[in-house]
Formats: C-alpha cells, sequence, structure tokens
C-alpha cells in the first residue's frame, strides 16, 4: 500500500524524505526518528521512524499530526577502491545479474535494493583477490524469474566477449530462481567453450551475516583458478552447512528446494565436482580441459516453443490450439514418459504439421522409455522424441536452441536426440 | 543530592508459547542431533566498510557448529527457511502486558534484523521489535519508568566450545522473548530487587510466561557518581541481584579511588614497551613460567611506573590486578603475574630483584606485569593488561560483565556501539488497530495485588502470606490446593515454608507435577495421613517420583484409625501409670512428646491430644 493523499501532504509540506530527521507529534505524543521508506504492507496512514535505540516503529498520523523536520538526510558514503592487479595471478571476469546474491540493504533508509555494483560483491570477499584478480561488472540488476532469452543472449556475448579479452574464467552471479534455465542457455550457445563459465547464487542475501554468497563465490573462484576445467557450471552449497559445495554441469542441474542453501541438485548424473572448506577440490565425473581456442556464441533461440506438465484431466481440446500453433513442444510427461492417450491423434497432426514434440519425464529422476507400453509406443508412432534422462526446463532450452539454429522439423528432431553439451546419458549409475 | 547509584534493569522472560516465527514447540531438550557446520561473515556496514574486529575474528576461522533437536527445531531455527509470522499468541501476551506497564503501543509493529555475530543465531542477526514505549511502574509507591518493551527471539544455546568452533543447539532459538527495559530509576540495591519481583509478578500475571530457571534473565546497568554504565548481562538468580549491584558499586568506587591515588603521583600512560626476560626465568621454579617454556614459550614483561600499590593495594581493597588479568585472559592465557602479587607463586624475592634491575625500575611506585606462554599469546595478554592499567587513569571503563556465582562479574567484552539494525523484510509489518487494543484493555488479566487481596478473602489467609504467594509464584498451585476441603491453611505453610525448607536441603521441587502435588492435599483431606506428614511425603516423592499415597505407605505415614491409636496411647499411659496419678491431667504437656514420636504424620495432633486426655481421665 502506498501512502494516503493526507500522508503525503504532511510529508511533502515538511520537506520530509527519506533519511530525514524528523520530530512528528500525533495522538498527543511526540516521537523523533528518521523517517524510513514506506513498506509495501504498511498502512496509507502510517509513518515509519527509525528511533534511537534502532528499532524501526510505524506511527498513525491523522489531520491533527505536525511533523517538522530537524535534519536532511546525509548522503551515503560510496567509496570504491581501485585494485592494482597482482602478476601472476589468473583472471576472473565477474559478470553481475542481480537476484538474492546481489541484493543489499541500505542501512540508512533499510530498503533492500540490488548491489550498485559488482564490486561491492568482491569487496563483500575480500580475500577471493589473494587468488585471482577480478574484473568485475554489472551487465542487468534484475531478480531471476524476469530473465529472458534477450538476457540469456547478453550473457553468452559477454562472456565472449570477455575471454577474448584475457579472462581466465567468468563468474555469473545470478538470481536462483532460473539460474538452471540459463545455465542450460548458455551450455547450448557456448558449446565446447574453452574457459569456466560458473553460475553462481545465494539462497541468503549477502547483506546477512549468515549468506551463502560469499562462501559460493570463494568455491567458484577456486574452482575457477585451480581445477582447469572448461565448460558451463553451476557451484553452489552442497549441504546445509558452510564447508561442503557441488559444481553442476549447467545442462543437468536443477533447483530441487524452495529455500534450503543446498537446493541445486545434479539429476540423472554425478556433480562435476566437490569442493571442500579448505578448498580443496574432488573430480568427480570427466570435464574437458581449458584451452585457448576462441569462443563462438551462437546465440539465437526460437520463440514459440512450450514446455506443458501433463496432468490427469488434461484436456487436447484446450490445449489444441496453443500445440497446433507452436514450433515445438516439450512434455514434461509421467512416469516412462506418457501423456493421456487422447492427445496421440492431436500429437501426430502436430508432428506432420512440422511441430517438433520432444518427451520427458516429471519424475526427473530417471530416463523415458517409451518402448514399454502401449501409449508410449503410439506416442512415438506419432512422432514424439523421447529424450532420455534430459530434464524437462534444460529440454525445453534446448528445443529453442535447437529449432533457431537448423533448417527443419526432422534436422531438428535428429539434434534433440543427440547430446551437444551434456545434457543427456543413456547410462546412469546406482 | 547526587545518588551513590544509578541503575536499570533490562527483563528477558521467555513466553510459553510456540516459538515466535515457526510452528516449533517451545522447550529445551537434550537429544541434540547432526551437526551443521556454518561461519557467520560481517556484513558491511552504513558507510561501506567492515567492522575490522569482526573481520578479524572471520579470519581467524572461527566456525559454528548447530545440532538440531527433533519437534523444536526446523528449517527456520536452521536458517533454511523465512520466517514465517510472528505466533499471536506471543504477540497478544506483549500487547497485554504493554498495556499493564501503561506504555504506549505502536500503531505498527515492525520486525528488526539486530546484528549479533557470536554464533547464537544461525542467521547471524536476533529479530525484535518495538512493541510499546514510555510505560510506568508502581513499586511501593515510586513510579519507575518503563522505557520499551519489545518481543524477540531468544537465542540458540552454547553446548561446547574451543579454539576453533562453537557448538550450539537450536532448542532454545526461537522462543519468544519479551523484553522490559527500565528507566535508569533505581537507586538502592534493595529497590533494584523489589523492581525486578514486581516486573517479573507481572510477567507472570498473563500467565502466558514460561517458569523456572534460565526462563527469565536480567540485565543490570549500573553507574556510581564519576563510575562509567556497566552493564552485567544475564543474570538468573533473581535473589542475587543486590549482590551484583553491591559489588559493582564497590568496585567502581574502588577504581575512583585508585585514579585518585595515580593522580596523586602524576602518574601517565605507561608505554607498551615488551620486554623478552625468558633468560631471567630459566632456572624459575614457577610451575606456571616451567610450563610455558617447555612448550617454548616466553617470559615477557613490561615496566609500569607509578602502578605500584593499586594493583593489589590497601588490604586486598585495592585490585587493579584483577582487572588487569580478567582483559589478559580474555586473550587465551592463564593468567598474568604483577609486582604487587611477588614473590609469591613459586617467583622467589630474587627473581623479583633481578627483573626489577633489568627493567631499570628505581622509582618508588615502579611496577612490572609479566606472563609467561606462546610469543604471541603473551604479547596480546601484556598488550590487553597494559590498555586496562592506563584505563585507570580515566576511571571506570565502559564495558560488558559476566555475572558470576558468588556475586561479583568479570569482564566479557567493551560496551556494544549502537545496535546494528535493520528492518527483518521477511516478516510483514503488524497492524495495532484501536479496536485490537480495546479489546486488549477488556481482557486484561488479574493483577498480582487483586490476586493478593482474593486469596485472603476466599481462603481466609492473612496479606503477608498471600502476598508471598504470589511474589513466590505459588499462587495458582494454592488455589488448587486450597480448594481442597479443609486445607487453605495447610497449603499456605507447605508453600511458604515447607517448600524452602525442602529447596535449602537441595531438593527439586520443580520435578513433582502440579497433579502430583495437589494428590498431597487430597489425601490428606480423606484422612490417609497426617498433616504433620506432608513435608516427610514431599521430601519422598519429589526423590522417587512415587504418588502422595505410595510415599505415605513407603514410610510407614498412613494414618492408624481411632482404635489403634487409643490403643497406642493407652499402652503409654499404662507405662507410665505412677506419673499420671501424681500429676492429674497435667500429665498431659509431657506425654504428647511419646505420642506423637508413635504416631507423628499418622494422627492429626490435636486428635492425638484428645485422645489423651481422655485416656488419662480413664485412669485417674
Amino acid at each position: 500500500m502506498s501512502y494516503s493523499d493526507d500522508t503525503v501532504r504532511l510529508l511533502e509540506a515538511a520537506g520530509a524524505t527519506e533519511g530525514s530527521m524528523v520530530v512528528l507529534e500525533t495522538g498527543g505524543r511526540s516521537y523523533r526518528g528518521r523517517l524510513m521508506p514506506h513498506h509495501e504492507f504498511s498502512g496509507p496512514d502510517i509513518v515509519i521512524l527509525k528511533m534511537k535505540s534502532g528499532y524501526n516503529v510505524g506511527i498513525k498520523v491523522d489531520s491533527g499530526s505536525k511533523l517538522k523536520v530537524e535534519e536532511s538526510p546525509a548522503e551515503p558514503a560510496h567509496r570504491e577502491a581501485d585494485v592494482e592487479p597482482k602478476k601472476g595471478l589468473p583472471t576472473i571476469s565477474l559478470i553481475g545479474t542481480g537476484g538474492t546474491i546481489a541484493s543489499y540493504v541500505d542501512y540508512r533508509t533499510g530498503a533492500v535494493h540490488p548491489a550498485l555494483s559488482t564490486s561491492d560483491m568482491v569487496n563483500a570477499v575480500p580475500e577471493i583477490r589473494d587468488i585471482a584478480n577480478i574484473r568485475a561488472k554489472v551487465l542487468f540488476s534484475i531478480f531471476s524469474e524476469n530473465m529472458g532469452p534477450e538476457h540469456w543472449k547478453g550473457m553468452a556475448e559477454c562472456i565472449r566477449d570477455e575471454i577474448a579479452s584475457g579472462a581466465d574464467a567468468v563468474i555469473i552471479p545470478h538470481g536462483t530462481d532460473t539460474m538452471g534455465y540459463t545455465a542450460a542457455a548458455l551450455s547450448f550457445m557456448l558449446q565446447g567453450i574453452s574457459k569456466p563459465v560458473v553460475l553462481v547464487g545465494a539462497q541468503r542475501s549477502s547483506d546477512r551475516p549468515s549468506s551463502d554468497a560469499s562462501t559460493n563465490l570463494m568455491a567458484c573462484a577456486r574452482f575457477c583458478t585451480e581445477a582447469k576445467k572448461a565448460g558451463v557450471f553451476v557451484i553452489m552449497h552442497d549441504t546445509s552447512g558452510d564447508d561442503s559445495f557441488a559444481v553442476h554441469l549447467g545442462t543437468r542441474v536443477r533447483k530441487m528446494h524452495t529455500s534450503r542453501r543446498d537446493a541445486f541438485r545434479s539429476i540423472n548424473a554425478t556433480p562435476v565436482a566437490h569442493i571442500d572448506a579448505k578448498g580443496k577440490i574432488d573430480m568427480l565425473s570427466d570435464a574437458r580441459d581449458v584451452s585457448d581456442e576462441p569462443v563462438i556464441a551462437r546465440t539465437d533461440m526460437e520463440d514459440g516453443v512450450l514446455l506443458l506438465q501433463y496432468f490427469p484431466g488434461m484436456d487436447p481440446e484446450t490445449f489444441r490450439p496453443l500445440i497446433m500453433g507452436s514450433k515445438g513442444v516439450v512434455f514434461a510427461g509421467s512416469g516412462l514418459g506418457h501423456v493421456n492417450s487422447s492427445f496421440v491423434p492431436m500429437l501426430r497432426e502436430a508432428c506432420a504439421k512440422g511441430v517438433v514434440v520432444a518427451m520427458t519425464s516429471q519424475c526427473l529422476n530417471g530416463r523415458v522409455n517409451m518402448n514399454v507400453y502401449d501409449t508410449g509406443r503410439d506416442l512415438l508412432a506419432a512422432g514424439v522424441v523421447p529424450l532420455l534422462d534430459m530434464l524437462p526446463e534444460t529440454a525445453y532450452i534446448k528445443l529453442r536452441w535447437v529449432l533457431a539454429n537448423t533448417s527443419s522439423p526432422e534436422e531438428g528432431r535428429t539434434m534433440m536426440a543427440t547430446p551437444l553439451a551434456g545434457e543427456m546419458g543413456d547410462r546412469r549409475e546406482f | 543530592m547526587e545518588h551513590k547509584l544509578t541503575c536499570g534493569i533490562e527483563i528477558h522472560q521467555q513466553l510459553d508459547t510456540h516459538k515466535l516465527f515457526c510452528s516449533c514447540e517451545s522447550r529445551l531438550s537434550e537429544d541434540g542431533v547432526g551437526s551443521v557446520y556454518r561461519r557467520l561473515r560481517p556484513t558491511t556496514g552504513e558507510t561501506g566498510e567492515i567492522d575490522r574486529a569482526a573481520l578479524a575474528q572471520f579470519r581467524r576461522n572461527l566456525g559454528y557448529r548447530y545440532q538440531a533437536v527433533p519437534g523444536v527445531s526446523c528449517l527456520v531455527e536452521l536458517d533454511e527457511e523465512p520466517p514465517h509470522s510472528a505466533d499471536s499468541e506471543a504477540l497478544e501476551t506483549t500487547l497485554t502486558f504493554s498495556e499493564m506497564m501503561k506504555a504506549r503501543t505502536v500503531d505498527e509493529i515492525h520486525f528488526m534484523r539486530k546484528i549479533v555475530v557470536d554464533g547464537s543465531n544461525t542467521s547471524g542477526f536476533q529479530r525484535t521489535a518495538l512493541v510499546a514505549m514510555d510505560g510506568s511502574l508502581d513499586v511501593n509507591g515510586k513510579d519507575v519508568s518503563i522505557l520499551s518493551i519489545c518481543l524477540e527471539e531468544d537465542a540458540a544455546r552454547k553446548v561446547e566450545a574451543d579454539d576453533a568452533e562453537v557448538t550450539y543447539r537450536l532448542d532454545r532459538l526461537g522462543i519468544p522473548l519479551i523484553e522490559v527495559a527500565t528507566g535508569p530509576d533505581m537507586h538502592t540495591p534493595e529497590e533494584v530487587l523489589e523492581v525486578a519481583y514486581r516486573i517479573g509478578t507481572l510477567l507472570r500475571a498473563t500467565k502466558r510466561v514460561k517458569r523456572g530457571i534460565g526462563t527469565i534473565r536480567e540485565d543490570l546497568n549500573i553507574s556510581v557518581p564519576g563510575g562509567a554504565r556497566i552493564e552485567i548481562k544475564g543474570v538468573q538468580e533473581l535473589r542475587l541481584l543486590p549482590l551484583y549491584v553491591e559489588n559493582e558499586m564497590n568496585r567502581q568506587n574502588m577504581l575512583i579511588r585508585i585514579k585518585g591515588i595515580l593522580e596523586g603521583r602524576g602518574v601517565k600512560p605507561a608505554e607498551f614497551v615488551c620486554e623478552d626476560v625468558t633468560d631471567l626465568f630459566a632456572d624459575c621454579q614457577s610451575k606456571v613460567i616451567q610450563g610455558a617454556l617447555s612448550s617454548k614459550g616466553k617470559v615477557l614483561a613490561v615496566r609500569l611506573p607509578g602502578f605500584a600499590g593499586v594493583m593489589n593495594g590497601d588490604e586486598g581493597k585495592l585490585r587493579l590486578g584483577a582487572e588487569m588479568a580478567q582483559r589478559a585472559r580474555a586473550r587465551g592465557v592463564k593468567g598474568i603475574f604483577h609486582s604487587d602479587e611477588l614473590p609469591a607463586y613459586g617467583i622467589s624475592g630474587d627473581y623479583v630483584d633481578k627483573l626489577r634491575a633489568h627493567l631499570g625500575m628505581t622509582g618508588e611506585n615502579d611496577a612490572f606485569v609479566l606472563c609467561a606462554a606462546s610469543a604471541a599469546k603473551a604479547q596480546s595478554a601484556l598488550e590487553a593488561a597494559v590498555a586496562r592499567a592506563n584505563e585507570a587513569l580515566i576511571g571506570v571503563p565502559e564495558e560488558t560483565r559476566d555475572p558470576l556465582p558468588d556475586g561479583t562479574s568479570k569482564y566479557s567484552r567493551p560496551l556494544p556501539g549502537a545496535a546494528r539494525m535493520y528492518p527483518e523484510t521477511d516478516v510483514p509489518p503488524i497492524r495495532v488497530t484501536e479496536e485490537h487494543m480495546a479489546e486488549v484493555r477488556e481482557n486484561l488479566p488479574e493483577l498480582p495485588e487483586e490476586t493478593e487481596a482474593r486469596l485472603v478473602s476466599t481462603y481466609g489467609i492473612n496479606a503477608q502470606q498471600a502476598r508471598q504467594l504470589v511474589r513466590q509464584d505459588h499462587a495458582d498451585i494454592f488455589e488448587r490446593a486450597a480448594s481442597v476441603e479443609g486445607m487453605a491453611s495447610v497449603a499456605a505453610t507447605t508453600f511458604l515454608n515447607t517448600y524452602g525448607e525442602l529447596e535449602s536441603e537441595g531438593i527439586d521441587i520443580t520435578a513433582m507435577s502440579e497433579d502430583s502435588v495437589i494428590g498431597v492435599f487430597t489425601a490428606l483431606s480423606e484422612g490417609v495421613f497426617a498433616k504433620e506428614a506432608v513435608p516427610a511425603i514431599l521430601r519422598e516423592m519429589a526423590r522417587t517420583g512415587k504418588d502422595a499415597r505410595k510415599a505415605a505407605s513407603a514410610l510407614g505415614l498412613e494414618a492408624v484409625d481411632e482404635g489403634e491409636a487409643e490403643a497406642v496411647i493407652a499402652k503409654i499411659v499404662s507405662e507410665r501409670l505412677d506419673f499420671v496419678r501424681s500429676k492429674g491431667l497435667a500429665a498431659v504437656g509431657p506425654l504428647m512428646g511419646p505420642v506423637m514420636g508413635a504416631l507423628r504424620g499418622k494422627l492429626d495432633g490435636k486428635r492425638a491430644n484428645d485422645l489423651l486426655v481422655k485416656e488419662i481421665n480413664k485412669v485417674l
């Protein structure tokens, strides 16, 4: 809720702005404190003051209230120290995109806002400069739910340019909600990349002493400088504690918990590596070695691709216009890769029309196998492409990329069934 | 008139509700499981700078481990899930208490994050909200101001600690606390106790607070004229409050006296010139020094010109040395030696003389301090000790102190600066409307004085008894006991006297459930045993966990029937027939002794008396 007109008038008449030291007289009492930003859920007639004790309190104002400004807000000091690069250390480029990892609180007003610069983030982990020279820049400052193809494109191009201009690795702090999608998108756009690109997030914002941002960032820097492995990765906590980190392949990782630090999990694959509290790196699965090959970014993404989760009671007629009007559809089907058999005729029609329809499983764990039951066989006969153990979200990203980088639906179907960036496999160990 | 003491108190009382920001139960448990490792990183402050001391601590790699407790902690305590809405019962209790304090409730409650990086909060901050301000409290006719009433979450419990890690258990984290802060209005140690009792009684009147040791904790802010504000944090024993206050007054006055002495001598702050005197002490017999040297440590010494006689002087009344030692110990050494206490502790006069000569001590009041430990630790400890000595020139340094069980306190840390607080953005603000507060006012609990008056009029006990029952938190159980036919008087005696006696014997009264204690009175009113048996039965119940009847039977204290009693008395009388015949009814008094000896706890005293009179009349 925003302020009521009366409240706005009271504040404006006194010339009070956020951070002003004010004396408010209302309801027969007098309060002295700094004016704080209005909270989204505060009443329209509530003025929030920070008292001398540091506490914020909401005070109701009415037509009889009087407000006087005693002192204008102090300008926040903002210092950006230039740091001399150290000889002999690798260079890591840090590209800020926003999200919890870059959320900061303004102690003066109490408002939470995105970091002004990615170097703010470096300053919060000064020890990172002991192992690498850091080049920091802010590319975006948005929450990850607002990320989309144009942002993935921007990131891929920025990574290419950073490596072209000498970066040995790129770390991208990112909001966690859609970090898995971005990781997949970059994996396809930057196939065969010669350096490590690591996405990293935080489940607790950086302004909290308990934030996982700094330990995650440190783990990233260690992996970038010591492991010498190329590819697109995600690094986050591997357990609830600050002493265990996992390196996930960008096409295999998924956010599996709304709030825990160890929310990110490799699905159907072993993580690439594990990093412990002291920074020791254990490689758990194969990864390419770094090289000096130039980076090629193929950033086109097709629009008109759907990701549909099958559910009992799903009516083909409701989805017909969407599916028939699309260029491609990924289903997160039930079990081994099924949808209600009533979908079969429509999907046969769609495939014949040139829509690429692909099947993954909403079970997430395990591969689809559409040869086991009748419906699966009928879907295969209709032209649906089974995607083995690929994550539905990765499949959706891949389909967008594939359709933008192939010339026919047939080629697209073939490419969907071919591993490009480690996104699917045919072996899952027990 | 200047007061000899200025004191304010802050009381933290646990509430008996669910936890403040999740639906876990609020209880302690001995079943900690798992061990989640965490670090807390100092965050940048308002000016964009990181607190250097906090960063230094972080770089020392101090880590924290947390034990979860099934049923009592969840992802919220582990800082793995955002807080839920504030517990409504805890909030209502705080509003009720604020109204009882005649405080002005804020119109919208905003929870804040108060930065705490000692690991006791998994998040690195304590969630706390200012609910009301500007209240007042009448204590024995005197007006005490109430500055603030806050609702906040309790911290995790420290289980163990070593140099690298501190382990906490999450059971206590998140238990709601009401924090009440008074103005600096108390001027005698007794007044402090009275105010604390009064606030405690009012908190209990809400019927929503936890009871027992550790559920209420007091912080004292104490200063004397010419002294400084000293905070003694976390006193759990209410009755010790006056002692803490008195000892702190004495300590501050002692420091003021030392300041005067040093001023009189024209003493200047001692320079920190640390001398390695290890060679001098190579053959010294002192166990401390030998221990340090055998583990490749050093003996370091610093000269303190002008400080002789104040570190330990005037027959132990001047004790700056103890203050210096506390600071030194905070840096990880076992202790220091200073010249006022030497020769002693295995350091003979020869060594003292050698050291004085080595340090070039010539002045009349020249002193020294020395420390034997690893070079780095010894130097750090001596720095702290010398800094503390120099602070004596200013008088009383502001600091936070830990209460010790003997009523004294020890240095804990410098007084914290203004708390770093910022909004808890995960908890929406809570509107407190006029209508809501009107409802709270309508439903205020019975005030302690009202309870006292009711106890007097309903149960016929005297005002003094009623007052003590309320103050000692026995009013509820007394009422239940006194409601049993004919039990009011014996109930009052039991809770006011017997309980005290049992406690002084070291018996844990709280081990018995309220229901089982009430069982004593029901059994008593049914004549299962006599009232004289009550203390012994309670003792047995607390010891064995038996109920009242089983305890009576185990002790052989079951009441005898009239016939049996008559037979016992007849036997006693017949054995003393000559005495009875010579004394007549005057024999009743002397014979009550053997009678009660045989029948104590089995027969009411008055009834025994009646039967004895009857029996004597029979033989006369």
